[in-house]
This record gives C-alpha cells, sequence and structure tokens, in this order.
C-alpha cells in the first residue's frame, strides 16, 4: 500500500495536467459543432473534392456531418491519440524512470518482492489512466449534450465508443511497459511514447489509404476506429480482440521481464 | 553460524566481467572489509547479496537462506548503503525517511529522529536541495533506521567531511557493539584497517587474499632497508623478495618468508643501517596489484 501511495503521488500532478487538457480539448472540438452542423451541404460538398485516400487516411470516409455524433466519430481519433500518448508515457517510465534515476537501489533493497513493487506501480498508475478515463467520459456525455442543441442522439454507441477508452489506454500502458523492459535503458521517455502513440495511428492511416488490411490489423486505433463503433454500435469484432490479446501477453511478459531483472549501478 | 556467505558466486554483465568464483564467509558480529580498487568487483558483490542483481552462478546466502529465494524476508534486517545515493528528488528528507520506514515491520520513528540528530540532517529540506555530502547522510539514517542485522556499506564515506566521517564510525561501532554483522567495502585502506577484524581483497573480479588484518600486517610482509656500502642488487635475488629499490647505497624492499634467510644474507654485507618494519596496509595492497 505504501508504495501505491507513493508511485500515484509522483504521477499525480501529470494526471490532472492530462485530464484538464483532454477535457478541455473536447470542450474545443464540439464546441465548433454547431457552425458545421448548420452548413452540412458545404462541408459535404467540400469532402468530395478531396481525394478518397487522403479521407480514409484521415478516418473522414463515409462520414455523417449531419448529427453531432458523426461529427464526435471524427474527432475523436485526436483524443484517442492522447490518451494513447499519455497511456504510453506511464507504460515506458513505470519502472525505467527508477533505474534512469538511479532510485531503484533505494526500493529494490527493501523488504518487498519485485512482484509486489510491479504490481502496486501497475495499479497507480492504472488509477491514474481511469481518472482521465472518467473525465473523457464525462466531457464527452456533458459537452455533447451542450453543443447538441436539443437534437437528440443515439446513447448506445457513445457508451461503447467510451468502453473502449479503457483498453485502448491499457494497450498503449502495457506495450510501452513491455518494451521498455526489453530495453537495457530507456534514457529518455517522450520521444518513445510519441513514437509509439503516432507510429501505430500512421500505421493505421497509411493501411487504410493504400488499402492494406494487415497493416490496419496490427494498428490497436483500427481495433476501436470511432466511426466504425459509433456507425454500428458495435465493436470490430474480432480484430478488437488483438489488443485485448497483446495487453494480456504484455503485462504477463513484463512481470516475467522485471522479476529478472538486473539492476544497473550508478558506476 | 555464517551471516553473510558466498560460494563460488560469479557475475557477468553479458560477455563483461563482474566477478568470478567469489567464496568467502562472514560471522556474526564481525566487521568484514572488502578491499579493492574501482572495477574490481566490490559493488557487484554488494549488489548480487541485495539481489538488485541475478548471480550468473555460485549462490549468496544471508542468515543461512538464498538471498534470491527469501529475498524479501532476509531484506527485513538488512541496512544498505550504495556508494553512490540518489533519491526521489522532489520529496522532503522527512517524507523519504518514512516512506523508507514504512517498509519494515517495527517503528522506526524514534531512530529516525536520533540518527538525523547524529548525523546534523536537515529533515525539512527537498531531496534535490541537498549537496552531495547531505544525501549521503539521508543515505545512512535511511540504511540504519531500521536497526538492521546487517549491513552492507559501499563506499560509505565519500563525499562526507572528515567530522562527519568519525561520527558515522563511531555510529557503525556502536551497531556492531549491538550485535550488528557489517560488510565495509573500501578503497581507502586506513579506515579498514581501524575498523575490521578481517578483510579481502579483490582484484579483477576475484578475491586474492583474505586474512586477518593483523596478520596481514604482521606475520606476511616485512618492510626492509638497508644502508651499506657496496650493496649488490643480485645478493638479494631470494624467493619472497620484492619491490626491490636501489637508490645509491640504500636498499628497499619487502620480504614475506623466513627472515633468517634474509638476515643471513644482510649478515654478509657491512651495514651502516638497517631497518625492518611492518608495511602499512597501503604498502600490501600496492603489491597486490604490481
Amino acid at each position: 500500500m505504501n508504495i501505491f501511495v507513493h508511485e500515484f503521488k509522483m504521477i499525480f500532478r501529470s494526471v490532472i495536467i492530462w485530464s484538464l487538457s483532454i477535457g478541455l480539448a473536447i470542450f474545443f472540438f464540439l464546441s465548433i459543432y454547431p457552425s458545421i452542423g448548420a452548413d452540412v451541404d458545404l462541408i459535404n460538398e467540400m469532402m468530395q473534392s478531396f481525394p478518397e485516400e487522403f479521407l480514409i487516411a484521415f478516418g473522414m470516409a463515409d462520414m455523417d456531418w449531419s448529427s453531432i455524433l458523426g461529427f464526435y466519430g471524427f474527432v475523436f481519433a485526436f483524443i484517442q491519440i492522447c490518451l494513447a500518448i499519455q497511456a504510453s508515457n506511464y507504460g515506458f517510465s513505470l519502472v525505467s524512470v527508477e533505474e534512469r534515476d538511479l532510485t531503484a537501489d533505494f526500493l529494490l533493497a527493501k523488504p518487498v518482492s519485485r512482484l509486489k513493487i510491479m504490481s502496486n506501480k501497475l495499479f497507480a498508475a492504472v488509477t491514474g489512466l481511469t481518472i482521465t478515463n472518467a473525465v473523457v467520459w464525462i466531457s464527452s456525455f456533458v459537452f455533447l449534450r451542450v453543443f447538441s442543441d436539443g437534437v437528440p442522439y443515439e446513447t448506445k454507441p457513445l457508451l461503447l465508443l467510451m468502453l473502449s477508452n479503457g483498453v485502448l489506454q491499457l494497450l498503449f500502458f502495457s506495450v510501452g511497459m513491455a518494451i521498455s523492459l526489453l530495453m537495457k535503458r530507456v534514457r529518455s521517455v517522450t520521444p518513445l511514447s510519441m513514437g509509439l502513440a503516432f507510429g501505430l495511428y500512421l500505421l493505421n492511416a497509411f493501411g487504410g489509404m493504400i488499402g492494406e488490411d494487415t497493416l490496419e490489423i496490427l494498428s490497436p486505433y483500427n481495433h476501436f476506429e470511432p466511426n466504425f463503433i459509433l456507425k454500428h454500435a458495435a465493436y470490430d469484432l474480432p480484430v478488437a480482440w488483438i489488443s485485448v490479446a497483446a495487453i494480456v501477453i504484455a503485462i504477463a511478459g513484463s512481470y516475467v521481464l522485471y522479476a529478472r531483472r538486473n539492476i544497473r549501478s550508478a558506476v | 553460524m555464517s551471516i553473510i556467505e558466498a560460494t563460488h558466486l560469479t557475475k557477468y554483465y553479458g560477455k563483461s566481467r563482474g566477478i568470478v568464483d567469489v567464496s568467502f564467509n562472514v560471522e556474526e558480529g564481525e566487521i568484514f572489509g572488502f578491499i579493492g580498487p574501482n572495477g574490481a568487483g566490490k559493488s557487484t558483490t554488494i549488489r548480487l547479496f541485495c539481489s538488485l542483481i541475478y548471480p550468473t552462478g555460485g549462490q549468496a546466502k544471508i542468515f543461512g537462506k538464498d538471498a534470491i529465494k527469501h529475498g524479501p524476508e532476509i531484506r527485513q534486517h538488512i541496512g544498505y548503503l550504495p556508494s553512490e545515493v540518489f533519491y526521489y528528488d522532489r520529496m522532503k528528507v522527512i517524507d523519504l525517511l518514512k516512506y523508507s520506514a514504512s517498509f519494515y515491520e517495527k517503528d522506526c520513528t524514534q531512530r529516525l529522529h536520533d540518527l538525523a540528530e547524529i548525523m546534523e540532517l536537515e529533515l525539512n529540506r527537498r531531496i534535490d536541495d541537498l549537496s552531495y555530502g547531505n544525501k549521503k547522510k539521508v543515505g545512512i539514517v535511511q540504511g540504519l533506521l531500521h536497526q538492521p542485522k546487517v549491513l552492507f556499506l559501499d563506499e560509505p564515506t565519500s563525499g562526507l567531511d572528515p567530522l562527519m566521517q568519525k561520527e558515522f564510525y563511531n555510529l557503525i561501532r556502536e551497531e556492531n557493539q549491538r550485535g550488528a554483522t557489517i560488510f565495509l567495502s573500501s578503497h581507502i585502506l586506513s579506515v579498514v584497517q581501524r575498523m575490521c577484524s578481517r578483510v579481502a581483497i579483490i582484484r579483477e573480479g576475484s578475491i586474492v587474499d583474505l586474512q586477518d588484518v593483523q596478520t596481514l600486517q604482521r606475520e606476511n610482509y616485512k618492510k626492509i632497508r638497508i644502508v651499506a656500502e657496496k650493496i649488490e642488487e643480485k645478493d638479494f635475488d631470494l624467493p619472497g623478495v620484492s619491490n626491490l629499490v636501489k637508490e645509491n647505497s640504500i636498499l628497499s624492499f619487502f620480504y614475506r618468508g623466513d627472515i633468517n634467510q634474509v638476515t643471513a644474507v644482510i649478515g654478509k654485507q657491512n651495514v651502516s643501517d638497517l631497518t625492518i618494519e611492518e608495511p602499512t596496509l597501503e604498502e600490501i595492497f600496492m603489491h597486490y596489484y604490481e
């Protein structure tokens, strides 16, 4: 419990900053809808002038701009990227930060098992991610209601989309953690988490553009594509299971790697 | 019963050597010195005992239990002071020490404050505002606050001023008198000479000698200096002679072996002055590293 509290305190400020920023982003995205919704025909016309591949790459093909939910499906891809960066940040730094700052010597010489250290760190990070997720839920429901201007929209697809957040976060978190444990030393976390979050996004965009399904399947953004979920009110099964399987493998692998890890010394 | 046991302990980092086939025992209540230059494997050995790293071969045991398998249980009674200390920069000293204390079963609050007072540590400062010496003091307090049965000290006084070093060694002696077994690694020989009962000398990952500090000093080596006219280096080409240096009519060397053999040779010289003395540990030590 003491480790959990300590670890949570260490990321608390970051959790607050991420949560507020993402909440604000949702507010801004949705606040432009009333002006777009008024000119749906114009927008559709403009969209048709773009090449098809371009639209697919940016997830704008077969979008329904006439409902606020259709619009949200488009902008939510950016929220997913933010969630992915935050989650990868926590994943990459979970264990590596102690080794980089050489505080691992302090913690690991205490009378606790590595299993316990890992679990406490993991739950602290997941708690942080859950707080951000809760903020995404609340801002989505509140701001959609505010900016829909009383035009009704379906709740089920939105619920499904929100439920996918946690899986997406866990995926980037656990994959980041596993990669960091495969590395001998993580010097800087940000380039890695940016690389993972944007790299997989580009993989999805590129795969869609050239019509290569195997590339898309590798990308978690494809497993939980907001447009798909909102349009079909269902998950894209079975590809969504790939994410779940990857989470299980990455977490199990991380425990094994951490239990065997040699901690570098300062000199 | 041996409190600390290393049996054929070996550690490779990939292909590079850490330590090779290191074996020794430390008895209860002993202050055991571990001496060697930087990179000889002192820290590697200590880190194996704290299970920060895992051995490539052999076994490290504390209280007769495997240091890896029973790690958490053993570490309840171990204090570790690393050579370089690093703590969570954003924390206050008192919060770090309380965090440290929270891992142990016993209540360490009183001891924590006592130690901080002895080491003149300011508890309300942030870790990243501390000088290196002050960080080291934090390290000392967190390593001792749970009154461990075994203390691993890795170059403990680097960065401390002489006055604090004295306080520190007094503290260590008190801990020892209380019954704590102490494993002290250092490259400062005078310290080991003063503190330890036995000493292991490690060089390039292997133990080259393990002896009583007194034996090491007294029984083995003599430092001999002869002033004599027409003295020849070749006269002293005996087994056991080393570091032979001739300067004008002064000849000096170390000798290990039967003292009669060397006095017989000296007797043939026209000696005007002769000194035979105990070498300092420093000199013995240099001898191992030629």
